[in-house]
């Protein structure tokens, strides 16, 4: 790979890191560098500064508190996750869609934080955030700050992370009940972006839904939040009139667009169809549990 | 006390791979690994648009960059004579554009600096003042009646189209027409797909002053052409060139022909007296480089109520992109698609071909088959299958009727060619049997009740293999043969050169085995080298599977030559005349006495010591080899699918395949060429093709776009054999290389199209995208993926 040229910094702590990005105009922060050194290496992306934070000590951690709150530090990798025992425990949808990330190469090297940090549309952990109504937390120099997941994206591509910030964990609230949930994706190839995803994130209590998300994945200009969908489930049993009211409502309002993987009538389609087989699934192993 | 052949590493030894110590270890030595003292770096600008006119190239911020030495323009070029290149289909290209841009990717400067990084940035810097045209992206559009020109620089050439052509009887085959009782239609679209090896295309240019050669390190699979085009082109003297493909990270057809970049860094090397190396990136090579495919096919047979075939109507229309630069040594303009129905019984036949220009990338290669092999025989397989479904015929049956008998050979094809051996019914049965095909059916008519669609698709045929004959193969007027030099040391050591190139087919492997059944000298004391010039002997490279049926060949009659000579020796040193000596592997014995005798490392020696009188020292030689016919492998493949309709995916349940390919050298070699067919053609069937946009943008420039199926979706295959020896090969042996992707994609599609069935839907374009299959499902339409794709928001 050619890139343009750039300055490679490799701080051993925050403050040092934090300090590079605040004095750095266009500055890049690398962590399994997935998504960024592709960009470098096709220069749609040539920043002046990266800032590799891979020997900053204590970002490569993932799990819950004794209050159920999980969190997922910024250089925990996609295959820590994916071969996770704990997250299978805890959270079920993140552990379904840890296998779907990428392949297993990029698995191996890309982080959880640095994925939902890149605001990729086609982002599996981003829908999956969406849906459990995570946040991150980010540390500049005036200290921590929690941005909701909802609020963190700004746009394509674009977080509402200051230029001195760092994204430095992923943390999800404890759950009302048990959680259930599950991911699917289309994709015409193993590491391929999605033709369309579905996560969903539910609370279950007595075989009732007390708390519902659903993101998509690759059915909008950014990761779509079908709030009105989820809301549709709460109360429910999973009866089919709910399942099916909730996949109309995700597929209205999936912003899609037609192009070499499909219609957009297509993929709208595929959500719907996904938000079903998802709920579908739950539906049964409720039945199985009862 | 003959030899185990086996053993010793002769025919039929699944030897391992000699050259994959070097690989599997990183000690490969491809282009790229090559530094020369003081060389330089070249990038390549290309064009963002599709059509364009350049109004004006700015190059000054280029060389305003420390380390950039050189930009190169079409001009320059052009003030050399270099602007435009001859193609092997006697058209011109350009090597870097002049007047106009052709194609999205087309070449537009280049950029040589210190290192590759600053040719990267002297690339950026160049300002092209571009007015864009209107581009044309299928044969449609390029025949409207007020479509742009595109080569308005060819002089007397005023519309898009290359050429008109015929082939076969088209009296005979309307009478067919007139006499059937059933006329069978379809058309499909064979979508353009890419060889796409693992390395790029790249060359080091390194031209020296002081002895006026021209080394080039290239990725070549045809070095010797290259050696004589370049001399042609650049005015070189041709002992004044030396072309070296070191290893090749696969070839796939891609690296037949020459491009730009090569004809680039080679006028960069003359003009700066230094090293100048091109190593091609992975967008460069999928939007620049030679294709596969795009064609359009349009068919009807004429049938008889009790199944026979009476003939086949045949239409093409094919987009070869910007320039005419199909890498082809025939005589026909659309390759060997007339080799379709080969393995049928079929009175008459009649095929017309237009070919046309569009503002896509140009070089149709044969990727991966003889040129347009795989469009016949996918065109030929999906014919069959709907022309059983219309009969309600069943498709096993309907072959069955229709296949050459094996007593019928020789047997002239519909179109001409000569098909010499087969036994096409046998290769039938194995794989209905080992799919197990009537239980099949009765599980999918079951799983049909539960709404599981399940399906099975066949895929029968013949393909010609190993160009040529040189009565009707030639490139540029070579012709097409191949050859092989042998030398054997003293001690019974040997180093084999051939004409060929090997890039992953394991020549090193097998042309030692081939000597090893020739002269009982054990495979692993026979070194082998190929891709010098300056070293190997003259041949024609290494594609359209025809390096075991020609230059294999020359291989044999090299180590027949030796043995001939050694006889010689033999019957010298053992006191009796030649006629007197029997030879059995490895040995010369005195007939009769069959404990005395002497070993072929013994005459070895002898040859360096102890000559009769009369005779040269030495035991080295070399053959060149023209092949009276072409090979013809045949094969049947089998896949089982199950559709899921609310999605539109289907997953290979199960794929048998039955292959032919004479005797075999390597059987371990053969499986692996088998199974990387197949992978290659359930990736075009499943998910891999080059398209583009309205405007002529190519949608599949990187790997995101244009899919290699990887590990996972790749279904696991069921490999049989039928072994019928080549009537005419030395050894017996036949291309395999490709049968497996020429007749690997009809059988994906058939079986999908089989499990449709009940729809009505008769095709779906490949490849069977789930969003393409599911709308099938839905609306009982047939499927085009014509370009353009369009992209919208809704």
């Amino acid at each position: 790979m050619y890139p343009s040229r750039f300055q490679y910094e490799a701080p051993t702590t925050l403050a040092e890191a934090i300090a590079i990005l605040a004095a750095n105009d266009d500055a890049k922060v690398l962590a399994g560098g997935q998504s960024l050194i592709p960009m470098m290496k096709l220069r749609f992306a040539s920043p002046a500064t990266l800032v590799d934070i891979n020997n900053i000590p204590g970002l490569d951690f993932h799990g819950a508190d004794a209050d159920g709150t999980y969190r997922i530090g910024a250089l925990c990798r996609h295959a820590h996750l994916e071969k996770s025992t704990t997250l299978a425990e805890h959270q079920p949808l993140l552990a379904s869609c840890a296998p779907l990330v990428a392949d297993p190469i990029v698995r191996t090297r890309g982080t959880f934080v640095g994925s939902v940090c890149h605001a990729d549309p086609q982002g599996d952990w981003a829908s999956c955030m969406v849906a459990l109504d995570g946040s991150i937390t980010a540390v500049g120099p005036n200290g921590k700050r929690s941005i909701p997941v909802k609020e963190f994206v700004a746009g394509p591509f674009t977080t509402v992370l200051a230029k001195d910030e760092i994204a430095i964990e992923g943390v999800i609230a404890p759950a009302k009940g048990t959680r259930a949930g599950g991911y699917l994706k289309l994709e015409r190839r193993v590491g391929d972006f999605a033709t369309a995803g579905v996560a969903i994130a539910l609370d279950m209590s007595g075989g009732v839904v007390t708390n519902a998300g659903i993101g998509l994945t690759g059915v909008g200009a950014q990761t779509v939040d079908a709030a009105d969908a989820a809301a549709a489930l709460i109360g429910s049993s999973l009866d089919p009139d709910a399942i099916e009211q909730a996949a109309t409502l995700a597929a209205e309002v999936s912003k899609p667009r037609s192009d070499h993987r499909g219609s957009a009538s297509y993929k709208r389609h595929i959500v719907s169809t996904f938000v079903t087989r998802i709920l579908g699934n739950v539906q049964r192993a409720e039945m199985q549990v009862a | 006390m003959a030899l185990d052949e086996v053993k010793i590493g002769g025919l039929g030894a699944s030897r391992r791979r000699v050259e994959d110590n070097r690989f599997i270890r990183g000690k490969g030595n491809y282009v790229d690994d090559v530094v020369l003292p003081g060389m330089l770096y070249m990038e390549i600008l290309r064009s963002p648009l599709a059509h364009a006119k350049i109004n004006s190239i700015d190059t000054s911020a280029a060389y305003a960059i420390p380390g950039v030495r050189m930009v190169m323009t079409g001009e320059m070029m052009a003030a050399r004579n270099l602007a435009w290149m001859p193609t092997l289909s006697y058209d011109t290209q350009a090597v870097l554009a002049t007047d106009k841009v052709r194609f999205q990717g087309q070449e537009v400067c280049a950029v040589i600096a210190d290192d590759p990084y600053i040719a990267r940035d002297g690339v950026e810097a160049i300002i092209v003042d571009y007015e864009p045209l209107p581009p044309i992206v299928n044969p449609e559009q390029a025949m409207a009646a007020d479509a742009p020109l595109i080569r308005n620089d060819k002089v007397g050439q005023d519309n898009n189209v290359i050429f008109d052509w015929e082939v076969g009887d088209r009296e005979g085959t309307d009478r067919a027409f007139a006499e059937a009782d059933k006329v069978s239609e379809i058309s499909m679209h064979y979508p353009r797909s890419h060889p796409s090896p693992i390395e790029a295309c790249g060359s080091i240019a390194d031209y020296d002053r002081s002895t006026s050669k021209l080394t080039v390190y290239m990725t070549s699979q045809a070095p010797h052409i290259v050696r004589a085009a370049v001399s042609l082109v650049a005015e070189i003297p041709e002992h004044m060139i030396r072309i070296i493909a070191p290893d090749l990270g696969g070839g796939f057809g891609n690296k037949v022909p020459v491009y730009p970049g090569y004809v680039i860094s080679i006028l960069a090397s003359i003009l700066l007296e230094k090293p100048v190396k091109w190593i091609e990136d992975k967008t460069g090579n999928l939007i620049s480089t030679g294709f596969g495919r795009d064609v359009y096919l349009k068919g009807e047979m004429a049938l008889r109520n009790d199944g026979k075939i009476l003939g086949v109507r045949m239409h093409t229309d094919s987009d070869h992109g910007a320039f005419f630069s199909d890498a082809q040594p025939s005589k026909f303009k659309i390759g060997l698609m007339h080799s379709t129905f080969a393995c049928y019984d079929v009175p008459s036949a009649h095929l017309t071909a237009r070919g046309v220009y569009t503002n896509k990338a140009p070089g149709g290669v044969a990727y991966r088959c003889s040129f347009r092999v795989t469009e016949a025989m996918y065109f030929q397989e999906r014919m069959v299958q709907a022309a059983a479904d219309d009969l309600g015929m069943d498709q096993a049956e309907f072959r069955r009727v229709n296949l050459v008998k094996d007593d019928d050979f020789p047997k002239r094809t519909p179109f001409g060619f000569l098909t010499d051996s087969g036994q096409y019914e046998k290769c039938l049965q194995i794989g209905l049997d080992a799919i197990g095909y009537d239980d099949f059916k009765k599980e999918q008519e079951e799983a049909r009740k539960r709404g599981r669609l399940l399906g099975i698709g066949i895929s029968t045929m013949t393909e010609p293999l190993g160009a040529g004959n040189s009565r009707e193969y030639d490139i540029l007027g070579i012709k097409m043969f191949d050859s092989a030099e042998l030398r054997v040391h003293m001690t019974g050591k040997a180093i084999l050169r051939t004409g060929a190139k090997t890039q992953g087919q394991g020549h090193e492997t097998t042309w030692a085995q081939i000597v090893a059944h020739e002269l009982g000298i054990p495979a692993e004391d026979i070194i082998v080298e190929e891709g010098d010039t300056d070293t190997a002997p003259f041949g024609m490279g290494t594609y359209a599977s025809r390096s075991t049926p020609v230059a294999g060949a020359a291989v044999s009659m090299v180590s027949r030559k030796i043995r001939a000579k050694a006889r010689k020796i033999a019957a010298h040193l053992l006191e009796v005349s030649d006629e007197d000596i029997e030879w059995e592997l490895g040995r010369f014995y005195v007939r009769g006495a069959q404990d005395r005798g002497v070993t072929i490392q013994e005459c070895a020696m002898a040859a360096y010591s102890n000559v009769p009188d009369g005779m040269e020292p030495g035991l080295e030689n070399n053959a060149y080899y023209d092949p009276p016919n072409l090979t013809w492998p045949f094969a049947c493949y089998i896949a089982t699918v199950e559709v899921d309709p609310e999605t539109g995916v289907w997953d290979v349940l199960r794929l048998v395949a039955v292959d032919d390919c004479g005797v075999r050298i390597n059987p371990m070699i053969v499986e692996g060429q088998i199974m990387g067919g197949l992978t290659e053609a359930y990736a075009m069937a499943n998910m891999q093709f080059i398209t583009f946009d309205e405007d002529g943008n190519c949608v599949g420039s990187n790997y995101m776009d244009y899919l290699l199926p990887t590990a996972w979706e790749t279904p696991g295959f069921e490999l049989h054999e039928v072994v019928t020896p080549c009537p005419h090969h030395p050894i017996g042996a036949k291309g395999i290389g490709e049968c497996a992707t020429v007749g690997g994609p009809a059988a994906f599609v058939n079986a999908v199209m089989d499990a449709l069935k009940h729809t009505g839907v008769r095709n779906i374009d490949m490849p069977l995208l789930p969003d393409r299959v599911y709308e099938a499902v839905q609306t009982g339409n047939d499927i085009s993926g014509m370009p353009p794709v369009k992209t919208t928001d809704e």
